[in-house]
């Protein structure tokens, strides 16, 4: 699979500015009284129209959360204890806040503009029912009345549509493997053309063929039906292959949030320079790997300061004071689509410069305007 | 097909196995029916009365335990079980057809009716796990926790002694002869009402409990919150989702119970007085009464193997992982 040359991703990351999911100062907490778990800390982010927005971070540092809080999908005692989830359709303009819509609303909004597909194939089918049952039930609850006929047509061609021979309709999910399922699923999400596709995961309950084969199915996809995607992941080296933008979380937060190649070439945060430090480039001159030392916090008793201090190597006597807020890097006028979330790129508070490898220049210094033309 | 011919052919070997069992024990038991017949009468029977009764229980001629089997096999499929000592002379099979529908009735229709309320009440109950309705578990447990046996001696105390709203004991009205009159059946009806509450009641609190436990365990499934993120209509996720695979479970124990109907009740209808099956096994034990014992035990055993079958296509039917043929 070829995708796009490198350049040419951040140029698409930065042209298609009109946002179609904004998830705005979210926070999450599991448990109702004090002891309560902060597990998202005002959690924004942008997906734009026709976008592959990563998500990546260690285990635990609240992923899959987000995924759900901002789908209203978060299974009790997990409370949306703030944030606004911002949908706005790129076709016809509709949308609205997911988390105050009706119930109602959110199951009329539900699979036809944000769908999900969900991590571990395994469980995510109804074991008693046929695959073709499953496929069209989604299809009938959101279209008129008498539409089964429609709705049979339109999953064979779904099916067809992933590569899953036309017969396996009647198919129960325990007589398919794993792959099969979660293409299944894909197929299932795509089944009214949603505008957003949330994938958690996807992929991690396949050995690496069918990784290789799922991920490039999805991406082949994306081209042709034009949805954006956010893509829930752990491995980084993924991300910086598919994805356009990639935002890294670090215990509830995120902490970097910039095109693929930006970050792959010119990390900002010390924790994003530490995760493309632990495992191998394929190409490129051998360097030494390193890992992150210490491990991720418990998020019952956070650092004070900024979340990373006592595991990074940077740290100074402000990040134990001070939470870095989101925003702009040391090189703002240079790169205005990225932002991270560390005091080193404050010169305000860092007395000294920024480290070295964290202040790779950019190579390619473009104002957005050049990139339009 | 292939498999439910596979399973009728073990359950018909199991019949089988249970039928020659049925044959076998009571002939290792000391004693012979006369005997216990002579005891009944203190021994106020003549000689020639002793003599044939011999005869006609056909323990005068010398048979091989072969001969008899064979000749076991040839009356119970004429239907033959034998005569009862205890309704001397009535036949044993006519003594269990006028007490199995009794039995089927009261126990069959509670006994499905606790099932459908207990699961119905089941699915709510975990549905809507963390809300007051969780106050009403306790309820359910302690009512799972009681003997059926005594909460039918409870009931009886309130409601035919205390407050005499229902009657206590019998199957109809005394002063009405069986017949499909409206009156019998409304009696009928009448009087089955403590019986089968006390059913219900001491039945229902474990299907609630088994239910609502498995309720919650399959809402926390991913295709739970597939459904959900679907967008379909909360009752299709709630019963065509989460109740259609938490209910797989309580099936077999449902099949189970529905087994035990014909034996299991014998200590209900013992309180009630009760005219079913379970009645009559209570007074055949009591008169040593062999062949209607043997009757009985067997349309016990063969209830349980029906119930089981049903349960095993029942659940091939709900559950497709279990149709594979192995």
């Amino acid at each position: 699979m070829t995708l796009t040359t490198e350049v040419g991703r951040s140029a698409v990351s930065a042209s298609h500015r009109q946002p179609v999911l904004s998830i705005r100062n979210l926070s999450v907490d599991y448990g109702y009284d004090n002891n309560a778990v902060h597990a998202l800390h005002d959690v924004s982010l942008t997906l734009h129209a026709g976008e592959v927005l990563g998500l990546a971070g260690e285990s635990g540092c609240g992923k899959s959360t987000l995924a759900y809080a901002a789908t209203r999908l978060l299974p009790p005692p997990g409370v949306v204890t703030g944030g606004e989830v911002l949908f706005t359709s790129s076709r016809d303009g509709h949308g609205g806040d997911l988390l105050t819509m009706t119930d109602a609303q959110l199951r009329a909004q539900r699979w036809k503009d944000t769908a999900i597909v969900f991590q571990g194939s395994m469980n995510s089918l109804n074991p008693v029912y046929t695959i073709g049952r499953q496929l069209m039930d989604g299809i009938t609850a959101h279209s008129p009345r008498g539409f089964r006929e429609q709705a049979r047509v339109r999953a064979l061609e779904l099916l067809e549509m992933v590569g899953i021979p036309k017969d396996r309709l009647g198919s129960y999910p325990h007589q398919l493997s794993g792959g099969m399922r979660q293409r299944v699923m894909i197929a299932m999400a795509l089944a009214l053309e949603p505008e957003v596709v949330i994938m958690d995961e996807p992929t991690t309950a396949l050995d690496v063929v069918m990784q290789r084969q799922i991920v490039e199915q999805i991406m082949s996809l994306k081209n042709e039906l034009g949805f954006s995607v956010i893509f829930i992941t752990h491995d980084v080296s993924l991300l910086l292959e598919l994805a356009d933008r990639i935002a890294i979380m670090y215990a509830g937060k995120i902490v970097e949030d910039a095109s693929a190649d930006e970050v792959y070439r010119m990390p900002r945060h010390p924790y994003t320079a530490g995760l493309l430090h632990s495992f191998p480039p394929l190409h490129g001159p051998r360097r030494e790997l390193g890992g992150i030392p210490g491990f991720p916090p418990d998020l019952m008793k956070l650092p004070t300061g900024c979340n990373f201090h006592p595991r990074c190597a940077h740290a100074f006597e402000a990040c134990s004071v001070i939470e870095p807020p989101l925003g702009p890097t040391s090189f703002e006028s240079a790169e205005p689509f990225r932002s991270v979330a560390c005091l080193l790129h404050d010169p305000t508070v860092n007395p000294g410069p920024v480290p070295v490898e964290l202040s790779v220049r950019p190579l390619l210094v473009r104002p957005p305007s050049k990139e339009t033309v | 097909m292939r498999f439910l011919l596979r399973r009728m052919g073990f359950y018909l070997f199991t019949a089988w196995a249970a039928i020659t069992l049925n044959f076998f024990i009571p002939r290792l038991l000391p004693g012979d029916p006369v005997q216990s017949l002579i005891n009944k009468y203190h021994g106020r029977l003549s000689t020639d009365a002793i003599d044939s009764l011999r005869v006609l229980f056909g323990l005068n001629t010398h048979t091989t335990v072969w001969q008899d089997y064979l000749t076991y096999w040839g009356n119970l499929l004429h239907g033959d079980f034998g005569i009862s000592f205890t309704y001397f002379p009535t036949p044993v099979a006519e003594v269990m057809v006028q007490s199995l529908p009794w039995t089927l009735m009261l126990v069959g229709i509670s006994t499905i009716l606790g099932f459908v309320l207990g699961t119905l009440a089941g699915v709510g109950l975990g549905w809507r796990r963390g809300t007051w309705l969780d106050s009403l578990l306790p309820v359910a447990n302690f009512f799972s926790a009681i003997p059926y046996f005594w909460l039918g001696l409870i009931a009886i105390a309130i409601f035919g002694v205390a407050l005499p709203i229902f009657p206590a004991s019998g199957g109809y009205d005394g002063g009405l002869l069986p017949s499909f009159s409206l009156e019998f059946i409304g009696s009928a009806i009448y009087h089955a009402a403590l019986p089968a509450l006390t059913i219900v009641l001491s039945s229902v609190a474990g299907w609630i409990l088994g239910m609502r436990n498995m309720m919650v365990t399959v809402s926390s499934e991913d295709y739970v919150t597939v459904a959900q993120a679907k967008g379909l209509p909360e009752r299709r996720v709630m019963f065509g989702y989460a109740a259609r695979n938490a209910v797989l479970p309580s099936i077999s124990g449902f099949a189970l119970s529905l087994g035990f109907i014909v034996g299991g009740t014998l200590v209900t209808e013992m309180v009630f007085s009760y005219p079913g099956i379970g009645y009559v096994l209570f007074q055949a034990i009591g008169s040593k009464d062999y062949p209607l014992m043997q009757g009985v035990f067997l349309i016990i055993t063969l209830s349980v193997l029906v119930a089981n079958m049903v349960a095993d296509f029942a659940y091939a039917f709900l559950d497709p992982r279990t149709r594979q043929e192995a």
